[in-house]
């Protein structure tokens, strides 16, 4: 009881200096959360993959095409249950500044292949009526403000031309994960209009999403899938939904891994500012110290109460910069708009966060209650501050 | 009549472990600070390497990159008999009809695939662009399945060596040479025989047009020409101006990330400043109060603390730039998101970035510095010559 009395009176001797201490820790246990949940927002389209989902696309590169015809042959293959197609539009909305992914899609069957796209089934069914609708996420929705009806007009860089498509339906996500940024279309009103302008064009789609009735046999069937169109003009690659995902993170992973080391230089620099304020602390106190060893307290009790200032404060700044992560993280959620569509502090961090504040507050002290120990009680009483 | 500088350094010394570990905490916000501005600032150098002010590059309208551009054979052909296009020394005009493709190519260390730009150049390919040199090995021979492959395709990408073969589009293509192109764009690049590459992606269009300029003051009429042709549906721009706008996304997001760890990091390191400056405020009361008691004004003493804060992030800017200045010898390499392919470049320091990030030290430790050094001036003296 007088130990914890003893550590909360010493954390408060210093008001100005606790707080500044707190104050920067707070600032730097928000930027490592910050930074964490940009990694993660990174990688949250591979974590949201389903594990029965293979994708095939071109073996080239996903900027060549595959033959429509790929697709009766695929699905004759055994295990595969279901198969949709997707082409990557790649419009533009007003300008560059407004992306947001866009993919014409087999209206037929895509969304089946999809579960976790929740819409409802009236709106469902005025989108596979209508040849220029299209169905959009909510996030996508509220970012722009687009409503059921309302007309979305793309200017197309890969598919040149002026296309507009009429919101039909707005899905929801069936988990806080699922990507609600995007926008479909029907690929068929693409391929008609491709067959006018650009015949060569027409009957390719970008990538083949398969649905496997059984996720241990997802390498089987890739292999099986790619050795369907060895040697011919446009080799195939399949993998799972998962590794196509990671495919894109892999592209950029030099700025992830930057991210992630910028993360931990953050921590590094409060360390050395909570560590300057335990030294400061326990070189004004040698006194005190030499007195209570002069008094009989040992050296685990004075390493104890600095151990004890240090987690104190420590867990002070992680307790209000956890909290204060969230409503940033929201804030900059709505600021980036879709360009991370999934965009939330995991619990993984927060678990982070605290481990990052307790290795702080542990760090910090050490030095200090080594001197605390050590001192010897002519020369603490001797010594002046 | 100022407090001596000596007594402010020998502050500094008596505390060695506080000192260091405030002047460690700026050091390395600077280090951040630093090799963004160097990072940024190699992009920059890329993208103006690689494009030509008296180039041109003539794209399809609204394709924003090469890889979605297209061009027809005959459009083609009109573009390069433009009379602002210039005559080589042969008699033939300074134009490289090019096509884009990306393949997926697995990295040699870890085997993951990125997407590499393969470009068929023409025969003035090479000669459009000077800053490429053949480093290693030779050009590939016209008509052939050759390929040469930049400086950083070749080390980071399996079977982009010399002597090695890549197989894409159903056939071999062995690398023949290395071409080094001054830390440009091209470094990142694999080239071809355009022929040879159309017939093997079963592509009849070309991606673009490449063409030098007689006077590069004349690209306004040349752009204006082309692009009012009711015959193209194309638009020309220099390639400078191209290559800059390539890598916009990428050098802003960059930029940003910058700016707003900079910002955060510098709260902390300013509060480790203030809290070591506090302290040592609170320490030399007595002090303080002797030299007021000797004749010091108020305004000396506010200098002798400013100046003590100062040279503590003098101390964090040296440090920081030291750190920083050994990563120039590492490239970065990512996917540019713009042109979906990778791009490689490198950190460079320059005399405005050692500046920039050196007056950004200086600042940190005056705002740091400035209340601590305002309470001291501010202290009485009688006061602060009983304290303890």
């Amino acid at each position: 009881m007088h130990f914890l009395k003893l550590i909360s009176r010493n954390t408060l001797r210093h008001k100005l200096r606790t707080g500044l201490t707190v104050l920067g820790l707070v600032v730097a246990i928000l930027a490592f959360g910050l930074l964490r949940t940009v990694v993660d927002a990174w990688y949250a389209g591979a974590e949201n993959a389903s594990s029965t989902r293979l994708v095939t696309r071109s073996s080239i590169s996903l900027v060549f095409q595959l033959p429509i015809n790929y697709q009766e042959r695929i699905r004759k293959i055994p295990g595969v249950s279901a198969i949709s197609h997707a082409n990557w539009f790649g419009g533009v909305y007003i300008t560059e500044k407004n992306f947001f992914p866009q993919f014409a899609v087999d209206g037929k069957t895509y969304f089946d292949l999809y579960p976790e796209y929740l819409i409802p089934p009236a709106e469902m069914k005025a989108f596979r009526t209508d040849r220029k609708g299209c169905v959009i996420g909510r996030k996508l929705a509220d970012t722009y403000g687009f409503k059921v009806g309302d007309t979305i007009p793309l200017r197309g860089t890969i598919y040149p031309g002026a296309w507009s498509f009429t919101v039909r339906a707005i899905y929801d996500g069936a988990e806080a994960g699922t990507d609600t940024s995007q926008l479909f279309f029907h690929w068929d009103y693409l391929n008609e209009t491709l067959k006018k302008t650009i015949t060569r064009r027409s009957n390719h789609v970008g990538v083949y999403i398969i649905q496997i009735s059984d996720a241990d046999r997802a390498a089987e069937i890739s292999t099986e899938i790619d050795a369907l169109f060895r040697n011919s003009l446009a080799e195939t690659l399949t993998e799972t939904e998962k590794a196509f995902q990671l495919g894109f993170v892999a592209m950029t992973e030099a700025i992830v891994v930057a991210i992630r080391v910028v993360s931990f230089v953050v921590i590094f620099i409060i360390l050395a500012v909570m560590a300057n304020t335990m030294a400061m602390t326990a070189r004004e106190r040698i006194r005190e110290y030499a007195t209570l060893k002069a008094l009989g307290f040992g050296p685990r009790f004075l390493s104890g109460l600095i151990y004890g200032e240090s987690m104190a404060i420590a867990l002070a700044g992680a307790v209000i910069g956890i909290l204060l992560t969230f409503p940033v993280a929201h804030a900059f959620s709505k600021q980036v708009g879709t360009l991370f569509p999934v965009f939330g502090v995991s619990l993984e961090t927060v678990f982070m966060q605290v481990g990052a504040a307790i290795s702080v507050g542990f760090i910090a002290a050490v030095i200090p209650a080594l001197r605390a120990s050590q001192v010897s009680i002519v020369e603490g009483l001797r010594h002046i501050g | 009549m100022s407090v001596p500088l000596s007594y402010t350094w020998r502050n500094l010394a008596a505390r060695k472990l506080t000192t260091l570990l405030t002047a460690c905490g700026m050091a390395l916000v600077v280090f951040v600070f630093a090799t963004v501005l160097m990072l940024e600032e190699g992009l920059r150098k890329t993208m103006v390497e690689t494009g030509s002010p008296d180039n041109v590059i003539v794209t399809r309208r609204s394709a924003g990159t090469e890889v979605q551009s297209l061009v027809e054979r005959d459009q083609a052909a009109i573009v390069e008999n433009q009379p602002e296009v210039a005559y080589g020394i042969d008699g033939a005009r300074l134009a490289s009809k090019e096509t884009i493709v990306l393949i997926s190519l697995p990295k040699r260390d870890s085997n993951k695939a990125s997407n590499v730009l393969i470009r068929g150049v023409g025969q003035k390919g090479i000669e459009l662009r000077p800053q490429v040199e053949i480093t290693e090995g030779r050009m590939f021979l016209p008509g052939s399945t050759e390929i040469i492959a930049g400086k950083n395709i070749a080390e980071r990408y399996k079977g982009a060596g010399v002597g090695e073969t890549l197989r894409f589009a159903q056939r071999e293509w062995t690398v023949v040479g290395i071409m080094d192109a001054g830390k440009s764009g091209f470094d990142s690049e694999i080239w071809g025989d355009v022929d040879q590459l159309m017939q093997a992606f079963r592509r009849p269009v070309y991606s673009s047009v490449i063409l030098k300029l007689n006077d590069a003051a004349t690209f306004p009429q040349l752009k204006s020409r082309i692009e009012e042709d009711p015959r193209l549906t194309l638009e020309a721009k220099r390639e400078s101006v191209f290559y800059a706008e390539q890598s916009q996304v990428l050098a802003n997001f960059i930029r940003y990330l910058g700016m707003m760890l900079s910002i955060i990091f510098s709260a902390g390191a300013i509060i480790g400043a203030m809290i070591t400056m506090y302290a040592s405020v609170a320490n030399r009361a007595t002090e303080i109060g002797t030299l007021r008691a000797l004749g010091f004004r108020r305004g000396n003493i506010l200098t002798a603390f400013l100046v003590e804060a100062l040279m503590l992030g003098a101390a964090g800017g040296v440090i920081g730039l030291t750190m920083a200045s050994f990563m120039q010898f590492f490239t970065i390499s990512t996917m540019n998101w713009q042109s979906f392919s990778e791009l490689a470049f490198s950190f460079i320091l320059n005399l405005e970035i050692i500046l920039k990030s050196f007056a950004f030290a200086l600042i940190m430790g005056v705002v740091g510095g400035f209340l601590p050094a305002v309470r001291a001036a501010r202290l009485n003296i009688v006061d602060s010559l009983r304290a303890a």
